[in-house]
């Protein structure tokens, strides 16, 4: 039954159709394709302009304004929202606007300077239980698996109660705690990364474990690390305000969003606008950085695509 | 799965053991110890503190006494009130804190359960769309301002539900509902997701072509399996809404543990916030090790897990 093959069928393909079949355009990295399907995202992208403008306002803000977070005006305590005080004024007379601004400066540097401890701390804890394997990755994750079910927000309040309360205590203590999430996603990237054949032809040419972990497996482990840190921000910014809610927060006369919350929420009844400012902004800073986070994760993460 | 659970039980050991000596070795590295008042204690009388409390005993034996003591179950008495001990401190306000939490805990999973559901039913559909833009705002609002937000919406201007005092049922429900908020919607979102993932397996295409209705795949074949990352979401869920309590007893005047716990930071009662911290993680770390068991019962491919390793 079988057809014989004729030659003559056959016609040598002309240059132009040969031309046809090479790429059209040109290939696209990851990132670069993480790019354009962050872009199609309107939340994430909402959320990465809220974020923006925050930071900015944060840093610039207040050296516009022309009260100081401590200013205080006795003639004119608990003012409603007005033209002079555009969020009113607290019980010390002291302009809420501004409070609001330092407030955005002391909540996003928390957020962020917790969230660096935690990745420094995941990153190469997850990245050698993962690299070396074996015994050494037995050990570390045990270790992690006791961490992780110790209630880590009880662990907190201790390091809070023995610390006192301040900026830096709180970046120390929430930087210390919750780097576990980030390890073990570091170490699962890391040990399907090291199978790959690059990770072979790398150690070929003789190149060094350090090498290999901080040129090769930690840079492609990037996508899940991203996603982690920016869904760790708005963990830590939550997690300091309810500590300043509970009575362990920074320190007078400047304010964090959860102190100015709490010094607002006992005066509710009578003066609505000293919490609602304070928590709008933390609600809104949350927001951004979940649609960020959820967008982000739907871009870097390919087997989310449907 | 013996090993597994062997495993679990193992670290949920390590784990009470790590957060006692935590609270041991922070209740003497506190500045001035807990006996440090303005005033000057008289040398003397000082002396008979420290005699009576083995403050003088070599570190290693306070702490193996300290030791026994946990496992006694005798957490010491208050330093800030007079004849009340931590022990009876627990056990007059805990009662209240359960109530409470257990509420929240069945609140949000009724709520969250059912709208997942929906919205991976309907994905994409505007039914969708909007739970999940309500879950995320769930899950961006901090319990005190979802707690404000009540009591000012519903306590003070409408005038429909008490804004503090416990006792009766109508206490309980604003306070339920701001606790149980962010839990809610992260359930909602959980659910979501993993119904999805489940509805594109190929035992439901099996389902469906074998023509059983919508109905009957979604409640005999879905489901369950849709619901396995819940049950791992329960210990999370259960220590948010415990320290959630911290906040939500605070602002809504509720005389439960969690806002006794605030008051004895507020005023360095610090064997009373030892005492409720160890009581809270033994508490935590319980359920949490009660969740695997459960997880590992409905779950065969772990039970499954020690016989392919």
């Amino acid at each position: 039954m079988e057809t014989p093959v004729n030659i003559n069928d056959f016609t040598p393909v002309a240059k132009d159709l040969k031309m046809a079949q090479s790429i059209a355009r040109p290939s696209t990295t990851y990132w670069q394709d993480a790019m354009r399907r962050l872009k199609k995202n309107p939340l994430a992208m909402i959320g990465l302009f809220v974020i923006i403008f925050m930071v900015l306002t944060a840093i610039i803000g207040p050296f516009l304004c022309k009260y100081n977070y401590s200013d205080q005006d006795y003639t004119n305590r608990l003012a409603s929202p007005s033209k002079e005080h555009w969020f009113g004024t607290d019980f010390l007379g002291r302009d809420l606007f501004v409070r609001v601004l330092y407030g955005a400066r002391i909540s996003l540097a928390i957020g962020f300077f917790a969230s660096l401890i935690n990745l420094t701390i995941g990153v190469l804890y997850g990245s050698i239980s993962g690299y070396f394997g074996g015994r050494v990755d037995n050990i570390m994750m045990r270790i992690v698996d006791v961490i992780y079910t110790v209630p880590l927000t009880m662990v907190v309040i201790l390091l809070m109660v023995l610390f006192q309360p301040g900026l830096k205590n709180i970046l120390i203590a929430l930087g210390l705690v919750y780097w576990i999430g980030m390890a073990r996603i570091v170490r699962g990237q890391v040990l399907a990364l090291k199978e790959q054949e690059y990770v072979l032809a790398a150690r070929m040419v003789g190149a060094k474990k350090w090498r290999i972990m901080l040129k090769h497996l930690i840079p492609n482990s990037m996508g899940p690390i991203i996603v982690n840190v920016t869904l760790n921000i708005p963990q830590a910014i939550f997690q300091e305000a309810f500590l300043s809610f509970i009575g362990l927060g920074v320190a007078a006369p400047m304010a964090s969003w959860g102190v100015l919350a709490d010094e607002g929420s006992q005066a509710i009844q009578s003066y609505p606008h000293l919490l609602f400012f304070p928590a709008a902004a933390i609600c809104i800073t949350m927001l951004a950085f979940n649609f960020l986070g959820d967008g982000l994760r739907d871009a870097l993460d390919p087997r989310m695509r449907r | 799965m013996a090993r597994y659970l062997l495993r679990r039980f193992i670290s949920m050991i390590l784990a009470i053991w790590v957060v006692a000596t935590l609270t041991f070795f922070i209740m003497k590295a506190l500045p001035g110890g807990p006996f440090a008042r303005e005033k000057a204690i008289p040398p003397s009388i000082l002396a008979n503190i420290e005699a009576s409390y083995h403050l003088n005993d070599p570190l290693l034996k306070q702490y193996a006494d300290y030791m026994v003591r946990l496992v006694k179950w005798d957490l010491g008495p208050s330093f800030k009130q007079k004849g009340r001990t931590v022990n009876e401190i627990i056990s007059d306000h805990f009662p209240v804190s359960a109530q409470l939490g257990l509420s929240a805990v069945f609140l949000s999973l009724i709520v969250g359960i059912p709208a997942g559901i929906i919205s991976a039913l309907r994905q994409n559909k505007w039914q969708d769309q909007l739970a999940m833009f309500l879950s995320v705002v769930g899950v961006s609002v901090p319990s005190f301002v979802m707690a404000a937000l009540l009591m000012y919406v519903f306590a003070l201007k409408l005038g429909w539900l008490p804004s503090a005092m416990w006792g009766q049922f109508k206490h309980m429900i604003l306070p339920t509902i701001a606790l149980a908020g962010f839990p809610m919607a992260f359930v909602a979102r959980l659910t979501r997701s993993s119904m999805l993932e489940v509805m594109q397996q190929d035992y439901i295409r099996t389902a469906k072509s074998k023509g059983l209705s919508q109905r009957v795949i979604i409640y005999r074949h879905a489901l369950k399996n849709s619901l396995i990352p819940v049950i791992t979401y329960l210990g999370p869920l259960v220590a948010g809404i415990l320290t959630g309590s911290f906040v939500v007893e605070k602002m809504f005047a509720i005389p439960g543990l969690g806002r006794y716990f605030v008051q004895s930071i507020n005023n360095r009662d610090y064997t009373v916030i030892m005492g409720i911290t160890f009581f809270d993680s033994l508490l935590l770390v319980g359920l949490n090790f009660l969740v695997d068991l459960a997880y590992t019962l409905v779950d065969p491919r772990i039970r499954l897990m020690d016989g392919r390793k």
